[in-house]
């Protein structure tokens, strides 16, 4: 008896279910639709999104800082230092740019867009921006180069930096010459020749 | 329509060859909608919107994709057995081909006009099987000779369920005549089988509820025939892949489609010819005869063609062991039954 | 290999046993998991899962990171469809080694991203699993609801999959102002939504017969082989972190842990382990409600440290991914990189089981039960 139940049971049950679930789609099939027509119509992005990173450099002051923050090391900074009679401006927040920056290259095939680069950054010049479209056919060509120096401008800038070098050298046997006591002026003109610490983040 | 074909190539084979290709004219054409139709159905009932871009609402996309595969390289693996992965695709093909020859069109057409029809129906539909376990074997791949072997258990079972309901419809019409058949419905809605068929008010009311279970039998068979969710067993993608053309690309792969869809098709047209009148207008003579024919007649397919699209966009596979189950254990007893109260039925009233 | 079966007729008829290969390219290994199967015809012999093909060095990764908030992007990727719940994990160890109190804001809004999270991988995981079984259809209702999920996480921190939102300490953002007014709309919407996917799937007749009575776990073994989240619950054992040992502020919701009864089939079947994922999701709204509700004020980056160099130690903490517990071993040498990261990953001890519960059942049921247990090959790779 037991199995005969159970027989006709499963047979309802079936049809049952069956004409429910056929329900749930004839529902649907008057339903207007969610997805959109991707390249001819786009979804607003909110504003927090996260998609290919730009660095403005004229912003810059090359800290390195977030090269360092990043992750996958996908940032490559290499910078010379500025001359004292080099005027490189100041960034947009008032901040004096001591360094040249002749490479500026961010590998945007292995970035994973994580956003940690952007926090650390001083002046605020790396940040996200929304394009996300950005496919190429070589891999290549996803390694973004930003700074704008010219050859010839890095050449300049490296001659003088070898110059600046070479007279501080000069400076420095000229120094050592003297006596012990100017040891504590030597000090002092080495460290202006050091990068600016850079502010803390908020 | 077919003696006129005869008489303009007298003496010739090139008439037959003609008539053979009669199907295809429609076969084609009916298999771009079908594909464009499942395509649209699923995907609105899935909430999105399907292909919008070639043409109005996307409607040229099914010839891009017949142009796709027309170009696409036929890869044929190099242990693969040449010859019957080449055949294979085409004996499937003709396996359901073969089947349009006595679909009754319209009142005037029908391939062949035998008297023998619904025989020959079941007889060659499981010609498919042939050549479905041969593209599985030739593949020389364990998921295509997976899907292969379930598809031949899966075929030859449906078969017997099938074979009972067109059995009882044969008791009822007293022709295996695929055209007769229609003829004999061709009364209006209540002369079709599904509500009793033309026959006195008590005789009818007695069939109706066993026509109605034959008429879910058959559903049910067919749709596990044409190897459709839930039914989808040989080719349950998330099992085996693919199934049994797993390895077939290229226009192969199309024929296997083609196939699949008109045999859709085919299923779907002897249900209506068993039970919903074939190419008979519902109205009775009105709006009958010539066109009217061939639109009804296509309209009750695609009607039956659609409910298969939309039962397989809703439900899940079943196991092959269930599938069994269904057969030897619900559908058959269930057809029998009916069969033999049919035939109580008929002799008693 | 070979073995003799005797027929009817009392001749010998020679069956072979067939080797054969489930994945790392299949449909329903869910990712490149291979499953080297022995079959009988259609009946599994024996199963061996074979893992690897995703293995990031995730451990000696983090090891290399010259700070702590450098690994959370890799901590992301661990269990990509479940981000949040691996990132307060982590967080949380890193707290316990750093010895932070973070503001109660904090918590609440981790809170709500996880349960959001655990909503976002269980409809994964439920959708996934109408695929295995065949239905399409529920797989796509389930990803239109988890765009709005993922929605929400790209309005709060700017990326859809891989978060870098919890912090050591804090958050990266604050939530935006629509935030809370969308959530409670998708949670109005996603209550239906539930309601029919239980209707189109979870009771369909064909899906239980499907899923009843296969790949029984039960509970000892469950215990045994140290199962967690829905494969254990759907065994019947009550246990979840969140509840038996909360971390955060779990211990301030009103919820309850989903646990299988075997109402269709025998306990532990893999309906249990699915209908409790579907169950889980009703509870995770129910705590995301009361979340916005009783959300304090505060400022979510108060406490985020400037630096980061716990003195020398170590400190695991664990918590309840949508896959089960998920630990991290945390050892520091007083230096700003960690000396070591050790991970307990969920997925990877769930996926164990697979070959004790699936000897004798049938090709189309592995499919059913490597679906119930949920492995993000990801985390079991590493
Ligand atoms: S977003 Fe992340 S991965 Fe990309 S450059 Fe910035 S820190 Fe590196
Ligand atoms: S942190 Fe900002 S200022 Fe510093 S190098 Fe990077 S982009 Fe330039």
């Amino acid at each position: 008896m037991n199995a005969i139940t159970e027989y006709f049971g499963n047979i309802t049950q079936s049809l049952k279910t069956i004409s429910i679930g056929m329900g749930v789609t004839f529902k649907h099939l008057f339903t207007p639709a969610v997805t959109i027509q991707y390249p001819t119509v786009k979804m607003k992005l909110p504003e927090r999104s996260r998609n290919r990173l730009y660095v403005n450099m004229d912003d810059c002051i090359g800290c390195d800082q977030c090269s360092k923050a990043c992750p996958v090391n996908c940032i490559e900074i290499e910078i010379i230092k500025s001359t004292p009679e080099d005027d490189l401006g100041i960034t947009s927040s008032g901040q004096k740019k001591k360094l040249h920056v002749p490479v500026f290259n961010i590998d945007i095939a292995k970035c994973c867009y994580c956003g940690l680069c952007v926090y650390p950054c001083p002046t605020e010049c790396i940040y996200m921006t929304n394009v996300y479209e950005f496919s190429e056919f070589d891999r290549n060509n996803l390694i973004y180069n930003f700074a704008k120096m010219t050859p010839a401008e890095i050449e300049t800038a490296q001659i003088k930096v070898k110059k600046m070098d070479e007279e501080t050298a000069a400076k420095k046997v000229a120094a050592a010459l003297v006596a012990a006591q100017a040891k504590a002026a030597l000090d002092a003109t080495t460290q202006t020749s050091t990068p600016q610490q850079p502010t803390e983040p908020q | 329509m077919i003696d006129w074909i005869l008489t303009q190539f007298p003496d010739s084979i090139l008439g037959y060859i003609i008539i053979c290709a009669v199907p295809l004219l429609f076969i084609l054409p009916y298999a771009l909608v079908t594909i464009y139709l499942e395509m649209k159905m699923s995907a609105h009932m899935q909430d999105r919107v399907a292909y919008m871009r070639t043409g109005w609402h996307g409607t040229l996309q099914p010839f891009a994709d017949i142009l796709k595969l027309l170009q696409k390289e036929d890869i044929i693996p190099t242990a693969a057995d040449k010859f019957l992965f080449i055949l294979a695709p085409y004996i499937v093909f003709i396996g359901t081909y073969a089947t349009f020859a006595v679909l009754p069109f319209t009142s005037s057409y029908i391939g062949s006009d035998l008297d023998l029809g619904l025989f020959y129906l079941v007889a060659v539909s499981s010609l498919v099987v042939v050549g479905i376990l041969m593209s599985g074997w030739a593949s020389n791949n364990k998921w295509s000779l997976f899907g292969a072997l379930r598809s031949a258990a899966q075929i030859v079972s449906y078969e017997i369920p099938t074979a009972l309901v067109l059995l009882s419809i044969v008791m009822i019409a007293g022709t295996m005549n695929m055209q007769q058949l229609s003829q004999l419905q061709s009364g209006g809605i209540s002369d079709w089988y599904i509500f009793g068929g033309p026959f006195p008010i008590v005789k009818k009311l007695l069939l109706l509820p066993l026509m109605f279970i034959l008429f879910l039998v058959q559903l049910t068979a067919s749709m596990a025939e044409v190897n459709r969710t839930p039914f989808d067993i040989p080719e349950a993608e998330s099992e085996l892949v693919q199934g049994y053309n797993t390895e077939y690309s290229g226009m192969k792969f199309a024929i296997f489609y083609l196939a699949e869809y008109a045999n859709l098709f085919a299923v779907s047209a002897i249900t209506v010819v068993a039970f919903f009148g074939g190419w008979g207008s519902p109205f009775g003579s009105f709006m009958s005869g010539g066109v009217w024919d061939l639109f009804w007649f296509v309209l009750k397919g695609m009607f039956f063609v659609s409910i298969n699209i939309w039962l397989r966009w809703t439900l899940p596979r079943l196991r092959v062991d269930q599938l069994m189950y269904v057969s030897w254990k619900v559908l058959t007893p269930f057809a029998l039954v009916c069969m033999i109260l049919i035939g109580y039925i008929l002799v008693a009233f | 290999m070979e073995t003799i079966t005797k027929t009817s007729h009392g001749r010998t008829l020679r069956t072979e046993e067939m080797v054969i290969n489930m994945g790392p390219q299949h449909p329903s290994t869910h990712g490149v998991l291979r499953l080297e199967l022995v079959v009988d015809g259609e009946i599994v012999i024996d199963v061996i899962p074979h893992i690897g093909y995703l293995h990031r060095c995730f451990e000696k990764h983090s090891e290399q990171m010259t700070n702590y908030q450098q690994v959370i992007p890799y901590v992301d990727r661990m269990d990509y469809v479940a981000s949040m719940n691996s990132e307060l994990s982590f967080a949380i160890a890193a707290e316990k080694l750093l010895k932070i109190q973070i503001p109660e804001r904090v918590d609440y809004i981790r809170v709500i991203m996880c349960e959001l999270q655990r909503i976002a991988s269980h409809l994964i995981a439920i959708g996934t699993y109408g695929i295995d079984i065949g239905a399409f259809t529920p797989f796509l209702f389930c990803f239109r609801d988890r765009e709005r999920i993922l929605d929400l996480f790209e309005m709060t921190c700017g990326a859809r999959l891989l978060y870098n939102y919890i912090w050591i300490g804090g958050l990266s953002h604050d939530l935006p102002q629509q935030f809370i007014p969308t959530l409670k709309e998708f949670i109005v919407d996603f209550r239906k939504n539930i309601k029919e996917l239980n209707d189109l799937l979870s009771f369909n007749h064909i899906f239980i017969k499907r899923t009843a009575n296969i790949g029984v776990l039960p509970a000892d073994v469950a215990i045994n082989y140290g199962c967690s989240g829905p494969m254990l619950r759907g065994s019947g054992v009550k246990w979840d972190l969140r509840k038996d040992e909360p971390y955060s502020v779990y211990n301030k919701f009103d919820f309850e842990v989903c646990v299988g009864k075997g109402e269709v089939g025998t306990l532990g079947d893999c309906w249990d382990r699915y209908i409790v994922r579907v169950d889980e999701m009703e509870q995770s709204l129910r705590i995301i409600e009361q979340a916005i509700q009783t959300l304090p004020e505060g400022n979510v980056q108060s406490a985020v440290p400037k630096r980061i160099r716990p003195n020398p130690g170590e400190a695991y903490a664990r918590a309840e991914s949508p896959r089960g517990e998920l630990g991290f071993y945390i050892m520091s040498d007083g230096t700003g990189t960690p000396y070591r990261i050790k991970a307990r990953s969920p997925a990877f001890v769930n996926l164990s089981i697979i070959s004790e519960i699936s000897r004798g059942c049938m090709i189309a049921d592995l499919c059913a039960i490597t679906g119930s247990v949920d492995i993000v090959l990801g985390e079991v790779d590493r």
